[in-house]
């Protein structure tokens, strides 16, 4: 029978990504001694192996052998859990993660890395066999293994044992290699011919295994067939007879569970789509990421069953409600209007409960993306030689899934500066009467309708002078304007800025910055720096919970309502003539406080008709974008509320000055301003009147008939 | 109403059956529908649902023939008034004022727009072999939106290419 294993590679490639995940976690908290995390690192490499050698990705199979390899003489404890070691394997598992995306995308990968790896390995793995001799001498376990021991194998395996591709043969071939095997089929299970399944296993043995193998390599060998078996594994001659078993029963699950609860508590197993990519090349990188995105984005996410009830629950209690609602209606009378009320009010607690509810499950927690640092900061500590440790706090703080995957590179870079320019050398912190270990510390945490990530670190600060002349000198400021300290480190994002006196591989070429911010921005987000010198930086970086709600601020222009987004209003108010001043050729300007603030009115931009049209008293909501200020003059302030966006790009075409759609209460549609579009577009319009200053008066309402070309 | 009810009227009806309609047909079946006088027929499968006129939403700075979009249940269709893109007959808007939602499928997306129309009149039964090329002098349409033209008795209807009429131009905000 053959079955379509490629079916199962997706789940087998999230299996192993989350099992590598693992072993990277694993391997950084890894102490000498600590037999329960070998354990968990080996069998996540096993898992690995197994499933690559299935579905036939040998360049996998390959090279997690030698891992495994090395990993299990530290599991026997044949070799000490060496720091040397351990920096192998965690470069290993970078390696496993190449091939195995490579596999997965049928793609060439970075040979010479994983060549070189493969050499590491080996080297190591040569390097035992001389201390080996020494290891057997001192270990007692292992001279007592390495007497002859006779096990008794009673294996009844399950019916369709076979139906998951296992085969018994298998089995005792790779038994047979471990010793002199003797087997004996029952054959009491077998039905008439007649009633004989061909894809079902009657079968049951009886074997007897002369080894010198341990009683583990014995029970590895039945590690895939384990759940679909009754085994009994007797080990005679020892004398102590060992009920096989209870400990597989007794001894997995728990190790399971402790290192479940020790690693990582829930994420594990909430829901884990690990976002892998990014220890690769930087070239390697992008083509996954083209690659994935060539496939049609149709990402998965792993929700927690608890969050699947209450959304079943609230539809039941959506049901009710509805039913209560239409009988009511069916037959009604005013007298009756108290009992519409509160049905209607339910229906409202209802929605939005499943509202928040079906919000819920894009949220993840934000240790997604967090998981990625302990091991760049630990690469970043070799690197560059400076000590340094990672406090992460808040990794619970849930996070929209669509934000947190375009978070991922931003944070990094931001941890890369922290670690390269934030952290000083141990000397001069010692110096400084510091300690010598440096701390960068990630923090989440939610704010009214945001979540705020803090990437703060307790080294030498933003040298404000320093940044100042710098910006003079690449000519993005005058050197004789005066600039707040906020001002001054804004200039951090501007493209092509760098402070770092020399460029090293980790960061410094200036070629960053400019983009975390641009990236934060396309997230509706904003990054904010604060440092003291001598005491550390700390970045704030602000975002929205979810991409697909936003909260709206209703604004009337003619006949039209308009959604600004809230978190791009400064404030709000009503226009104060004496405070107008017309410039530079009739632009209007508006002194709030000690700034002026350029007067936007919407119904020019957007071609409407309003009476509206004075800008005496009339009211101005001033937005914020790209650090320029501009106020928008509406004809009335509506409401505030929560808005879905819908995109207009799906069946029409974005639009200059709009970022999407939405619908309101009453069903009609209102569109939803696009701030930093709009200022764009209010540079055009008064570039374009300055070009064609005689053409203006061309532009028309959006109702006048305009023909394309 | 039961669906066993339904289930029991549906053969009542079909006993009569309408003389001159052939129910099984082949070749293509197509939408006609009146612009100004003439009559202008599209594929029926691209047709989602035929809608009454409704206030649209207004988007800036769109060319004029694009009056907004509406609420397609959750889903934000944009109207394009075939009237003022083809300058045939007046944008007036009545009772009987209909907007046909054509949904053109590609191998990666599908676009979804609501064409306003004067009204909707019939449904065509055509073989490709009676879908005949146009004349290349042309009217005020503009050439590759017109897939051919169909005789229907003594009238002739205008076959329009819906993939053509579903693509939006670019409009720049100041044309």
């Amino acid at each position: 029978m053959s079955v379509d294993l490629s079916q199962f590679i997706p789940s087998f490639l999230e299996e192993s990504f989350e099992g590598l995940e693992l072993m990277e976690a694993s391997l950084l908290n890894l102490e000498a001694g600590d037999h329960e995390t070998i354990h968990s690192i080996f069998r996540a490499a096993h898992s690995i192996k197994g499933g690559a050698g299935t579905f036939g990705f040998d360049s996998v199979t390959e090279f997690t052998h030698l891992v495994e390899t090395l990993l299990d003489e530290m599991r026997d404890g044949r070799r000490e859990v060496d720091p040397k070691d351990v920096e192998i394997l965690l470069n290993s598992v970078d390696c496993m993660r190449i091939l195995i995306e490579a596999a997965r995308d049928k793609a060439d990968y970075d040979k010479d890395k994983v060549t070189e790896n493969t050499h590491q390995l080996e080297e190591t793995l040569a390097n035992v066999l001389s201390g080996e001799v020494t290891a057997d001498i001192q270990d007692p376990d292992d001279a007592q293994n390495s007497s002859k021991k006779t096990y008794h194998i009673i294996f009844i395996p399950n019916h369709d044992l076979a139906k998951p591709g296992n085969d018994p043969l298998f089995l005792f071939g790779a038994l047979a290699d471990l010793g002199e095997l003797t087997t004996e089929a029952l054959t009491k299970e077998l039905p008439a011919l007649s009633d004989i399944c061909p894809q079902e296993l009657y079968l049951s043995w009886h074997l007897t295994l002369i080894s010198d193998s341990s009683l583990e390599e014995v029970k590895e060998i039945f590690e895939w067939v384990e759940d679909e078996c009754e085994l009994t594994i007797t080990q005679s001659e020892a004398s102590n007879i060992v009920a096989e078993p209870e400990i597989e029963t007794t001894a997995a699950p728990s190790e399971e569970n402790t290192e479940i609860v020790t690693e990582k508590p829930v994420e594990i197993e909430e829901a884990n789509t690990p976002p892998v990519k990014e220890q690769l090349p930087e070239v390697a990188k992008e083509q996954i990421k083209s690659k994935t995105k060539g496939k049609g984005d149709v990402g998965s996410i792993r929700v927690g069953v608890d969050k699947v009830d209450n959304l079943i629950n609230l539809v039941g209690e959506l049901v009710i409600t509805q039913s209560m609602l239409s009988e009511l209606g069916s037959d009604f009378q005013m007298d009756k209007i108290d009992r519409l009320n509160s049905g209607l009010e339910q229906l409202l607690q209802n929605t939005k409960e499943l509202q928040e509810s079906v919000m819920r499950i894009r949220m993840l927690p934000i240790s997604f993306a967090f998981n990625r640092f302990p091991r760049l900061v630990h690469d970043l500590a070799n690197k560059t030689g400076k000590a340094m440790e990672l406090i992460i706090k808040g990794e619970q703080t849930e996070l929209d899934k669509t934000v947190m995957e375009q978070i991922g590179d931003p944070l990094v870079h931001l941890v890369r500066n922290a670690a390269d320019h934030g952290i000083e050398n141990a000397d001069v912190r010692v110096a400084n009467g510091k300690p010598e270990m440096g701390t960068i510390s990630l923090d989440a945490y939610h704010q009214g309708g945001n979540i705020v990530i803090e990437i703060s670190d307790d080294g030498a600060g933003i040298n404000r002078d320093k940044v100042f002349s710098k910006a003079v000198e690449k000519g993005i400021i005058d050197p004789n304007s005066t600039l707040t300290d906020p001002q001054v480190f804004d200039l951090l994002f501007e493209p092509g800025f760098s402070t770092a006196d020399e460029v090293t591989d980790i960061s410094g070429r200036g070629v960053g910055m400019d983009v975390v911010k641009r990236n934060i921005q396309a997230l509706g987000g904003r990054i904010q720096v604060e440092s003291t010198m001598g005491e550390g930086s700390c970045f704030k970086v602000n975002l929205p919970l979810t991409l697909a709600i936003l909260d709206g601020q209703l604004v009337k222009v003619g006949s039209e309502t308009y959604i600004i987004p809230l978190i791009s209003i400064v404030e709000s108010l009503q226009v104060d003539d004496g405070l107008v001043n017309r410039v530079s050729g009739d632009m209007a300007l508006y002194r709030l406080r000690d700034e002026n603030v350029p007067i936007l009115p919407v119904y020019q931009l957007f071609g409407l008709s309003t009476e509206h049209t004075k800008i005496n008293n009339a009211l101005l909501v001033v937005v914020e974008a790209d650090g320029q200020k501009v106020g928008l003059m509406v004809d009335h302030l509506l409401a505030q509320q929560q808005v879905v966006i819908k995109s207009l790009k799906e069946n029409y075409q974005q639009v200059i000055g709009i970022s999407g759609a939405t619908i309101l209460g009453d069903g009609s549609v209102a569109m939803i301003l696009d701030i930093p579009g709009m200022i764009q577009m209010a540079m055009g319009h008064a570039q374009q009147k300055r070009h064609l200053s005689h053409h203006h008066d061309t532009e028309q309402p959006t109702n006048g008939i305009k023909e394309l070309h | 109403m039961d669906i066993q009810d339904l289930a029991t009227d549906i053969p009542s009806q079909g006993e009569h059956t309408v003389e001159g309609i052939d129910f099984i047909t082949s070749g293509e079946q197509y939408l006609t529908f009146l612009l100004a006088q003439e009559q202008y027929a599209v594929d029926i499968l691209c047709v989602e649902e035929i809608r009454s006129w409704e206030q649209p939403t207004k988007i800036p700075n769109s060319p004029g023939y694009i009056k907004g979009v509406i609420n397609m249940r959750g889903v934000i269709v944009p109207i394009v008034d075939l009237r003022l893109k083809f300058s045939i007959g007046e944008a007036s808007y009545h009772d009987t004022t209909v907007v046909i939602v054509l949904t053109y499928q590609t191998d990666e997306s599908s676009r979804t727009i609501g064409f306003v129309v004067d009204a909707v009149s019939d449904v065509l039964n055509v073989e490709a072999t009676e879908i005949l090329s146009s004349p290349a002098f042309g009217g005020s349409i503009q050439p590759h939106f017109i897939e051919g033209l169909i005789n229907v008795g003594k009238n002739v209807v205008t076959l329009l290419h819906v993939e053509s009429l579903q693509q939006v131009e670019k409009h720049a905000t100041n044309s």
